[in-house]
Formats: C-alpha cells, structure tokens, sequence
C-alpha cells in the first residue's frame, strides 16, 4: 500500500480521531499546553519587557538572552529538565515551553516602547501627562503591534517545541509521529505531521491577523491612502 | 591509583563526570563530528539555493510574494513534522535531516540577502551605473558588498539555529549530538545529557565567534566607517 493511501486511510477513519492515543486527544493536549505556556510567559515577560522599554533599561540585556536562547537546542533543555528531579511529564514541557516564549515576548515588548516616536512621548508630556498616563494611552497603543507580533512569535515557537516534547515522553501531537514512527505506522506518522503543521500555520495567520487589527495607526494609514512605514518587525525567531 | 568503583561518578549517574567524558571519548567526538558536518552542508547548501532566488526576486519584484510566501510557510512548519513528511520519501536516513535543515537555513539566507539587497542606497547604484558599470559588475562590486552585512547576520543566524536544531534530527536516526541527548533521556544518563548539551551551546557560541570574525574580515570599511564616527 503507497504512504499516500496509508496516509489517507488512517486520518480518514474516525476511530484514529478519537481515545486516549486518538488525533483529537492529542490536539487537546497540544493546544492546552501551549496556551498554558504562552499565558505564564505572557504573565513574567510582557510586565518585564514594557517597563524595561518605558524606563529604557536593559535593552541590550534583553537581545542577548534572546541570542543565547537561539543557541541552546530545545531538545537538550527538555532531556535536562526530564533527567532532573522535575522529572518526565507535563511540567518539564511546561517549563521548556516558557523558557523557550520569554525571549521573543520580553525582547518585542521592550522594543515596541523604545521605538515610539520621541516627539510625540514629548508632545504627551507637554499636554501635562504623568509617567503612567504616557504609559497607558501613548506608549502602549503604539506598541501594541510590536508587542502582538512577539505574542505571534513566542506561540508559533511554542507549537512547535512542544512537538519536540514528544520525545521526551510527553503528550501532544508529536506523539502521533513518534509513536507512527516506532510502530511503523506511516499513515500514524504523516497524520501528525500534517496536523501539527496545519496548526503552526492556522496560529501563525490567526496571529498575523490580530496583529494588524491592533495597530492604532491601520486606519489613519489606510484613510492617507499610502502603505506607510509600518513598524518594522523585530527580527527574534528562534529554532523552531 | 583509580577511585573504587562504588564512588565513581558513573555509578553515582552523576551531571558532571570527568571518567564519562574520558571513556566515551571517541563516540563523543565522531557525534560531535556529525553534528559539524549536518551543519555544514546545510548551511552551505541553504546558502547556495539562496542565491539564484535572491537573484530572481530582485530581478523581477513580482515574483518576491510568492517567494517570501512560500518560504514562510515553510519555515512555519515545525522540525519534527518536516522531518516526519520526508520521511516516506527519503527513509531515516541523514538526507531526511539535511533537506529539513537546508529548507530552514534556505529561509533565513533569502531574507536576509533581500533584505541586504534593499539596504543599498540607490544614489550608489545610480553613481555606479554613471560610471558605466555592467549589471554583473555592479552586483559583484556594489551591491554583494554593501549587503555584506545583511548577508553575514543572516549567516550568524542560520549557523547558530541548525546547530540547535540538528538535535532534533534524532528523531530519525541522524542527529549528532541529539543522539546522545536521546540516548540520556531513554538510559536516564545525566553525565551524557549535560555533556552533549553544553558540547551544543559551546559549538554554537564558537561557530558564531568564527562568523563575527569572518565578517569583520570581510567588511574591513564598515569598521573603519564606525571608528571615523
């Protein structure tokens, strides 16, 4: 039988969908635990990152963790986390997870405040508002399309490496191509490979999409007629 | 004299563990070797394939959707699913991880050059095409060097994240240092895990050093410009 059909018998019958080993089960998993990561790094790095940009500290601290963080292999930190008294399960990948979403999440926020237009934190600062009024209604708005793309970033990062937690044992739809893989089972294997790859790609559209939608500045661009500059987008991909 | 073996740190499954490093020596280094050369040849290979599609964008502007397009979605689909697709087509064998890696590293190195392309004022271009030069004379001695930078960032990038990412590679047979990170996991060896962890971040922070050097070596004006100002 070709991997073609093998492929389209197993993602085709609905007895592979469901059960504790089924597709469905799996994308629960995969989704939970990515929402339960990007929601913690969210919580830790969004604060950290905003009030680093507003203050204009430690900017140059926060790249080269993100740097640093390119270079260390998801993989290692995931056995490490796994062999240490953590131990196997769902809290070593949550933690992986996290590791893994700061440096797109702390870098993005500090960068969409440092690079609101200095005039116009002047102009806010003439008008008579306080350090926190700048904050909440200049700051901020301004950076919302910065920040949202570091959000897009970290959870395209984070679907992905918890793919890479099947091989450590732990659930998501990595283990539908690990488990395909040690069985044999290639219609298994591809089912997970195309689900999970359908996912990364619907999370990284949906995520393009909001991205603009909370850019203040879409709809005086889009009345001016013009593409305008945009925000140029912080280039802090990692290993995927 | 050697320590009894009741205190060794092997049996101990200690983290660190001079006596692992020392007896597993030539396994260390023939993964670590693998490791080099999975790099290697994708980063090559990437940047090969890079550059007639960097070529055909900045030639006909049309087509830079469909490229930049094509490769973001493939650069969005996680390394263990494109290990998996290419499975059935090229078996678990190293050319699985080398077409995944190269399909990674191609992403990166057409961007980056695109992006090094447009950086090139063009009252450079206009005051190159005045004196006449060719379009093959002014891509070699205009814009590859002043995209250089660009070119070099995106060679930093590459390098660093396929040495992370060859890891993965395990999951088919062919990772490098991943073997043995998969070894550790499924054997609960701690010294094996660390070692192959710190041999990974180690490779990458020299590998990216070399490319900083390169660069500088390359770009000797960017420096003396910097220096000036």
């Amino acid at each position: 039988m070709s991997t073609w059909s093998q492929f389209v018998d197993y993602i085709t019958s609905w007895s592979n969908w469901t059960g504790s080993t089924g597709v469905l089960h799996r994308l629960e998993q995969h989704i939970v635990l990515t929402v339960v990561a990007v929601v913690i790094a969210g919580v830790i790095a969004l604060p950290l990152g905003l009030s680093l940009g507003h203050v204009g500290r430690g900017g140059t601290l926060a790249i080269n963790i993100t740097n640093v963080g390119r270079a260390v292999p998801t993989f290692a930190v995931l056995t490490l986390l796994t062999l240490s008294p953590i131990g196997v399960g769902n809290r070593a990948t949550v933690i992986a997870l996290v590791l893994f979403a700061l440096p797109p999440l702390v870098t993005n926020s500090y960068v969409g405040i440092r690079e609101v237009d200095g005039e116009v934190r002047d102009a806010a600062q003439g008008m008579g508002m306080s350090g926190m009024q700048v904050f909440r209604r200049v700051e901020l708005p301004l950076a919302m399309p910065l920040v949202m793309a570091g959000v897009r970033i970290a959870t395209v990062q984070v679907v992905a490496t918890a793919t890479i937690a099947a091989l450590v044992g732990a659930g998501g739809l990595g283990r539908l191509v690990t488990d395909g893989l040690s069985s044999q089972n290639q219609g298994e294997l591809l089912t997970g490979a195309v689900v999970v790859a359908v996912l990364a790609l619907v999370v990284e559209a949906g995520l393009a999409l909001l991205q603009r939608v909370v850019d203040p500045t879409r709809a005086l661009r889009q009345n001016a007629g013009t593409r305008g500059v945009g925000f140029a987008e912080a280039v802090v991909e990692t290993e995927s | 004299m050697p320590a009894p073996l009741a205190a060794s740190c092997l049996q101990q499954n200690a983290w660190i563990c001079g006596e692992y490093i020392s007896s597993r020596k030539d396994m260390i280094l023939g993964d670590l070797r693998e490791h080099i050369m999975l790099t290697v040849v994708a980063v090559v290979a990437g940047f090969l394939l890079s550059i007639p599609l960097s070529l055909l964008v900045r030639r006909f502007r049309r087509t830079e959707t469909t490229v930049v397009g094509l490769t973001s979605v493939a650069y969005g689909v996680p390394s263990v699913a494109l290990f998996a697709i290419l499975v059935p087509i090229t078996g678990l064998t190293a050319t699985t991880v080398e077409i995944g890696l190269t399909i990674y590293t191609l992403v990166i190195f057409v961007r980056n050059n695109l992006a090094g392309f447009d950086s090139v004022p063009a009252d450079v271009r206009d005051a190159a095409a005045g004196m006449g030069m060719g379009s093959l004379r002014m891509l070699v001695r205009v814009d590859v060097p002043l995209a250089l930078p660009a070119i070099i960032a995106g060679l930093r990038v590459a390098t660093v994240s396929t040495i992370a990412l060859v890891t993965v590679g395990a999951l088919v047979g062919t990772g490098g240092l991943g073997q043995e990170l998969n070894d550790a996991f499924s054997t609960f060896f701690k010294a094996e895990a660390l070692t192959a962890s710190v041999l990974c971040v180690l490779l990458a922070l020299v590998a990216d050093l070399l490319i900083v050097a390169l660069g500088r070596v390359l770009t000797p004006w960017d420096r003396a410009g910097r220096r000036q100002r």
